[in-house]
């Protein structure tokens, strides 16, 4: 663990230190450092339970909602404590897009808006909806019916739809809960796509249980792995963070060599 | 092994023992006592409106609902009456909406889990099954002794604020259901936006609990119309020869008009008691109406 610590990045945009998560008296994820390098996607990975999606919520502190939850440890943003943000301020700056596509019931044009109005946005509306539709490849299919309900847009539609309203208020770093679980493999593709093109101006990070996705779309990769407690619960940790050519082709530990080749999980 | 479970197909095969006809016949009962009991209540509402429509059919014409009170039966009408049950519904709507639907906001959406919300939970539970005569008896020593000089004592004002007390558990119980039923997601969303709580809550939230708001409102209504117990015990009076004027005037209410005629010994009065109720019935129907309007109207927005 010791060099992914001291790994030096040109450019860091969030960097966690020995975080550690608890459900009540649960420790549900034990001691993470991750440096999260700036306008490049970084996939978590691993089994169920292992804590990705935890980790991944303490960086908008999503977690501060769940009254059970208490988050041990550091993370700096622009190398500034998040928890001297406000949340609500953190989290125009760290977008999130969930694992089910939840749209609000309004219009889509309303769905853009809702965002950049509650955060006083200042300029053209409709440029800005637009713009943002553009950005997340839903423009074209959704041009002549901003006013129609963003809940009769297929599956694959939505999830952009809740891209296109996270990019909508200009955040730095987008995070990604399993945005493509819901979704079929031609709507994935394009969400990978996507994200692809988001990389040039947004920082992402992205939990995955699509091995072949974390491949695909990330530039560095992150091992989770479960270990049962003595409690018979089970407790979250980081196995391994690289490069994801390494972590595919030749990682250090055996947990993730075991994991990408498909032998477990 | 296949061949023969081919052959066994539509009998009993192997470990099953399907007994189709027994499970048909176990459906056709439930069927047929879940048609019954359905048409048990539907015949009771049919012979009660039926009865009704007979006996008060007949009287109900333009001096009816013009004319005040009369102890002769041919010349009595329900004019204070039917605009006390409007002035009442107008101070019970403007109350109980606002403090109801605010209560269970609070509660649903805002107030932390501790022992303090766990109690006022318990409590508004409690509430709503208090009998309807007590929220009188607390509307006469609050609304009509201590607050009389604002309230004007026995008045629209003192009525429609027992009422009030009356639906509110009704409403905050109702409130929060529709509260609950709208998905997490929706509040994850907002929140990952930026949004803070209000902002949440006021635009998303409450227009998805929206229709289920509106119905339960409008079903407390619906009770609060109907109430007599409550208003006979702050001393709304049956005999009046005015309509309200203000909120702090004088009042009586269609229950009451229709208590009051059923109890006289005169069948005429009789007659004109099922008038009143043909006219309760139909201001119900309206207000429900309503409900249903707005309900949809809502929820072709989502």
């Amino acid at each position: 663990m010791q060099d992914i610590r001291n790994q030096t990045m040109t450019d860091t945009a969030l960097k966690a230190e020995k975080i550690s998560v608890y459900y009540g008296s649960t420790l549900a994820v034990k001691d993470v450092f991750l440096d999260i390098p700036r306008n490049q996607i970084v996939a978590f990975i691993g089994p169920s339970g292992c804590g990705k999606s935890t980790v991944l919520r303490c960086f908008n502190r999503m977690n501060d909602l769940i009254p059970s939850a208490r988050v041990d440890g550091n993370i700096l943003f622009d190398g500034e404590n998040i928890k001297r943000f406000d949340p609500v301020e953190l989290r125009r700056r760290v977008g999130m897009v969930f694992q089910k596509p939840n749209p609000f019931p309004k219009s889509i044009y309303e769905n853009i808006a809702f965002g950049a109005r509650i955060n006083g946005y200042q300029g053209d509306m409709d440029e800005l909806v637009e713009r943002s539709l553009k950005g997340a490849a839903l423009w074209d299919e959704v041009k002549d019916k901003l006013k129609e309900s963003g809940l009769g847009l297929s599956g694959g539609q939505q999830q952009r739809l809740c891209i296109a309203r996270a990019i909508a208020i200009e955040p730095e770093v987008i995070l990604m809960d399993e945005p493509c679980s819901a979704l079929d493999p031609i709507s994935t593709l394009k969400v990978e796509e996507l994200m692809h093109d988001l990389k040039m101006q947004y920082t992402i990070v992205i939990v995955t249980h699509n091995m072949q996705q974390a491949s695909r779309v990330s530039d560095k990769t992150a091992f989770f792995n479960a270990q049962a407690t003595e409690a018979g619960g089970k407790m979250g940790y980081l196995v391994e963070y690289d490069e994801t050519q390494v972590i595919f082709s030749n990682p250090r530990e055996e947990y993730t060599r075991d994991y990408v080749s498909g032998r477990f999980g | 092994m296949t061949a023969q479970g081919i052959e066994n197909k539509g009998a009993s095969s192997g470990n099953f023992k399907q007994n189709l006809s027994g499970r048909y016949n176990l459906d056709r009962v439930f069927a047929t006592a879940a048609w019954a009991a359905t048409i048990v209540s539907v015949l009771v509402l049919v012979w009660l409106l039926f009865t009704i429509l007979k006996d008060g059919l007949g009287t109900i014409n333009w001096n009816f609902f013009t004319a005040f009170p009369s102890r002769k039966p041919e010349q009595a009408g329900i004019k204070p009456a039917f605009f006390g049950t409007l002035w009442l519904m107008a101070v019970v709507a403007a109350t109980s909406f606002p403090i109801g639907v605010g209560a269970a906001i609070y509660l649903e959406e805002f107030a932390t889990d501790n022992w303090f919300s766990r109690l006022v939970e318990i409590n508004i539970g409690n509430l709503a099954g208090v009998p309807s005569i007590i929220y009188g008896l607390l509307g006469l020593a609050v609304f009509k002794r201590i607050m009389g000089p604002i309230t004007g004592g026995n008045s629209v004002l003192s009525g429609g604020l027992t009422l009030s007390l009356l639906i509110l558990p009704v409403i905050i119980v109702a409130t929060r259901e529709a509260l609950r039923a709208v998905p997490n997601s929706i509040r994850l969303a907002g929140f990952a936006l930026g949004a803070n709580k209000w902002q949440v809550v006021w635009n998303h939230v409450l227009p998805s609990a929206m229709p289920g708001v509106l119905t339960g409102v409008i079903l407390a209504l619906s009770r609060a119309i109907g109430e007599t117990a409550p208003l006979i015990a702050i001393g709304a009076v049956a005999f009046i020869r005015s309509t309200p004027s203000s909120l702090q005037s004088p009042f009586t209410a269609m229950p009451i008009q229709i208590y009051n005629w059923v109890g006289r010994p005169q069948a005429e009065f009789h007659q004109i008691a099922a008038s009143g109720i043909i006219v309760l019935m139909v201001m119900l129907l309206l207000m429900n109406t309503i409900a249903i309007y707005f309900r949809n109207r809502f929820q072709q927005t989502r």
